[in-house]
């Protein structure tokens, strides 16, 4: 049974320019539409089933809070539809709406009253409440007296007394002690096992892993990856590894300058160098074994023979990793005067670590001869590890590993 | 689609909102009843304040225009005519800009509830129409002690402040509701009422007796519905005369209307209402 289906869900904001562009598309109905979308979720599909846990991660601002929010329908979407079967409780907004000034007990009726549940109801489960809370004496006392602990521990109590179809969690849980931790992690999987469905919003990789049978990717409000929570996961951490190292290595870039030596005639010039991913994004990190290509850009400014572009690749200690230029790929460059682009495209199967790529313009293949422009260290980029079961070395070899059975073991047993 | 299929389709949607703010009972009054606790918790007194400003006053206008300053009401020698005409203006007219002023702001006080809870957003209307009435049933039971003792009761026409009062009622809620909703997208329009009422204040036959105003104003007070419904009220306490039922179809219908409109902009806006707060 499904429990909730999300069908091409969407939710944009509306972005006035001036305050009057609403007034004006209000009144002016015909006068068309003064807003632009801003699109904080898009196209986002999924169904869980009756019991089943769903992990949704992604970085901050990818639109987990969005989905969440339409889920819980405090916000109307823009674009597609959903559905929910049952009971949605949300642990959103923990010890949203106490009053400092009120007992424990006093906003734990008014927390159950906004969830909608009748003041009998409430009081008839107090007693659950103040047990599972443990904050003893202090259900009594006002909240403003509170840890924020017992807030939480309250405001939990509170909202898993009453078993819902739906349960909805995001990192709110983390403030707790591990003993509370525990606790209610305990309380979520057995409303599971009763069949309760889902959806767990967290940075925390082992609750993730722990709780869930499938996980999703969300970045910039799009769905990257759905499956299971360690592929997911590792993609995540691939993702945000990439993301901070390309980070750190832009700054070395800006704030270090490069260490670089440039040498040559500049008959041919070599005017820029990117490595971009094979959607065109300029990255200086890439994760292992993901395709990449190598940009140049460069200019002809007079008549030579031939016309070579190469590029090697090498490690932290400068040793050669990988070099190839275009006389070796069996490729010929125009060589009379203008502009133009060379691009190399080749998986990153490199070990993880920094790299740096020096490139040349040369006559043939060797660059002793007639050297037109020689760039040593152009680019650094750092190599993170991926999907890929972690290896050692700088070069990543498409392994496959194939176990037989220990015959000998088994005949040297019979004799 | 047709006249009766819209209609149904509104009732649908009517009932289905009124179904979820039943279920949502518990929560509507518990929430009146924080909100008197929320304002005297901390107060020695307690409750009692409760009482105490209303009573204050009341005995302002009362002691002070009456013995006092010896106010008298043209046509009526009655020592406390003046008094009785003020505060039964006054109660009446602070139950409705009171509702109002908080009316405009009620989206935007909730925004953080709004934003993070989904529950029916219309209960909070119906928590501070009860709030308001409950003050105002305080202040009105004080005055009618007061008029006990000095032996002004009411007679037998008493009984139509019942209708008059759900007339201004559903006149507040109208109110409350445009200017609840377009506050949150527009905040001039918070600026706007506050300024709003207090031209209205005086623009209403409350203080001054209606037949001190020139004729030409005179004829303007046709546009003002709550001139209609608090000389309704002033009728009934002053001069123990029924209020004249005409003059209440005006309200009325301008009450209607802006319920409907209302409920028209906060059905069309309820959806973007969360974003905006």
């Amino acid at each position: 049974m499904i429990a909730i289906d999300v069908q091409g869900l969407g939710k944009a904001y509306k972005q006035y320019e001036r305050g009057s562009d609403r007034l004006a598309e209000w009144l002016l109905r015909p006068g068309g539409i003064r807003h632009r979308l801003k699109w904080a979720l898009k196209d986002v599909t999924f169904t869980v089933a009756a019991g089943e846990a769903v992990g949704i991660i992604g970085v901050n601002g990818a639109g987990k809070s969005t989905l969440l929010k339409l889920i819980t329908g405090t916000t109307q979407p823009t674009a597609g539809h959903m559905e929910m079967r049952g009971r949605v409780a949300a642990l959103l907004e923990l010890g949203m709406g106490f009053h400092p000034e009120f007992s424990g007990r006093e906003n734990a009726i008014m927390a159950a009253q906004l969830s909608g549940l009748h003041t009998e109801t409430i009081l008839r489960l107090m007693p659950e409440i103040e047990a599972f809370a443990e904050i003893g004496d202090y259900i009594d006392k006002p909240v403003r007296t509170y840890s924020s602990g017992m807030r939480l521990r309250l405001a939990f109590s509170v909202a898993v007394v009453d078993r819902p179809d739906i349960l909805i969690i995001d990192e709110a849980l983390s403030v707790g002690d591990a003993y509370f931790q525990y606790k209610c992690m305990s309380r979520i999987r057995e409303f599971q096992r009763e069949g309760t469905s889902l959806l767990f919003v967290s940075h925390d990789p082992g609750a993730v892993k722990s709780l869930c049978t499938r996980a999703i990717l969300l970045h910039g409000g799009l769905m990257l990856s759905e499956g299971k929570p360690d592929q997911v996961l590792d993609y995540y951490n691939a993702m945000i590894a990439r993301k901070e190292a390309e980070e750190e290595i832009r700054q070395a870039e800006t704030s270090f300058g490069r260490h670089q030596t440039r040498s040559g005639n500049r008959k041919v010039t070599i005017d820029t160098v990117d490595l971009e991913s094979d959607n065109g994004e300029s990255i200086r990190a890439a994760t292992v074994n993901q395709p990449v290509a190598l940009r140049l850009e460069f200019s002809v400014r007079e008549r030579v023979p031939t016309l070579t572009i190469g590029m090697v690749i090498r490690d932290r200690l400068g040793n050669d990793v990988f070099g190839t230029n275009t006389h070796h790929l069996n490729r010929e460059i125009p060589a009379h005067p203008g502009a133009g682009s060379v691009t190399f495209r080749f998986p990153a199967s490199l070990g993880v670590g920094t790299y740096s790529v020096s490139v040349a313009a040369h006559t043939f293949d060797n660059h002793v001869e007639d050297n037109f422009d020689w760039h040593d260290n152009v680019l650094v980029f750092e190599v993170v590890p991926g999907e890929n079961p972690s290896f050692v070395g700088t070069a990543f070899l498409p392994v496959e590993l194939e176990i037989g059975r220990p015959l000998v073991g088994a005949e040297k047993m019979k004799t | 689609m047709s006249l009766a299929a819209f209609e149904g389709r509104i009732s649908v949607a009517a009932r289905r909102q009124l179904t979820r703010i039943w279920l949502y009972r518990d929560f509507v009054f518990g929430s009146v009843k924080r909100e008197f606790q929320t304002e005297y918790r901390k107060s020695l007194l307690g409750a009692a304040w409760i009482v105490i400003s209303p009573l204050a006053l009341i005995l302002i206008y009362t002691v002070v225009f009456s013995q006092v300053m010896r106010s008298r009401l043209p046509r009526n020698d009655s020592q406390f005519a003046y008094s009785i005409y003020l505060c039964s203006g006054i109660l009446a007219w602070m139950l409705f800009a009171e509702a109002v002023e908080r009316g405009q702001r009620i989206f935007i006080d909730n925004g953080e509830l709004i934003k993070k809870l989904n529950f029916p957003k219309a209960c909070l209307f119906i928590v501070l129409l009860l709030n308001s009435l409950i003050r105002f049933a305080i202040a009105f039971v004080l005055f009618l002690i007061f008029l006990l003792l000095v032996g002004q009761l009411p007679g037998i026409q008493f009984l139509a402040f019942v209708p008059l009062l759900l007339v201004q009622l559903v006149f507040t809620l109208g109110l409350c509701l445009i200017l609840g909703t377009l506050n949150v997208f527009f905040r001039d329009v918070g600026q706007f009422t506050v300024i709003l009422l207090q031209f209205w204040f005086w623009f209403t036959p409350i203080v001054y007796p209606r037949s001190i105003l020139p004729d030409a104003v005179r004829s303007l007070l046709a546009l003002n519905p709550m001139a209609d419904i608090i000389g309704g009220y002033q009728r009934i306490m002053v001069d123990r005369q029924w209020p004249d039922w005409w003059a209440m179809l005006f309200p009325v219908v301008v009450g209607v209307c802006l319920c409907g409109i209302g409920l028209y902009i906060f059905g069309k806006c309820s959806g973007d209402l969360a974003d905006e707060v």
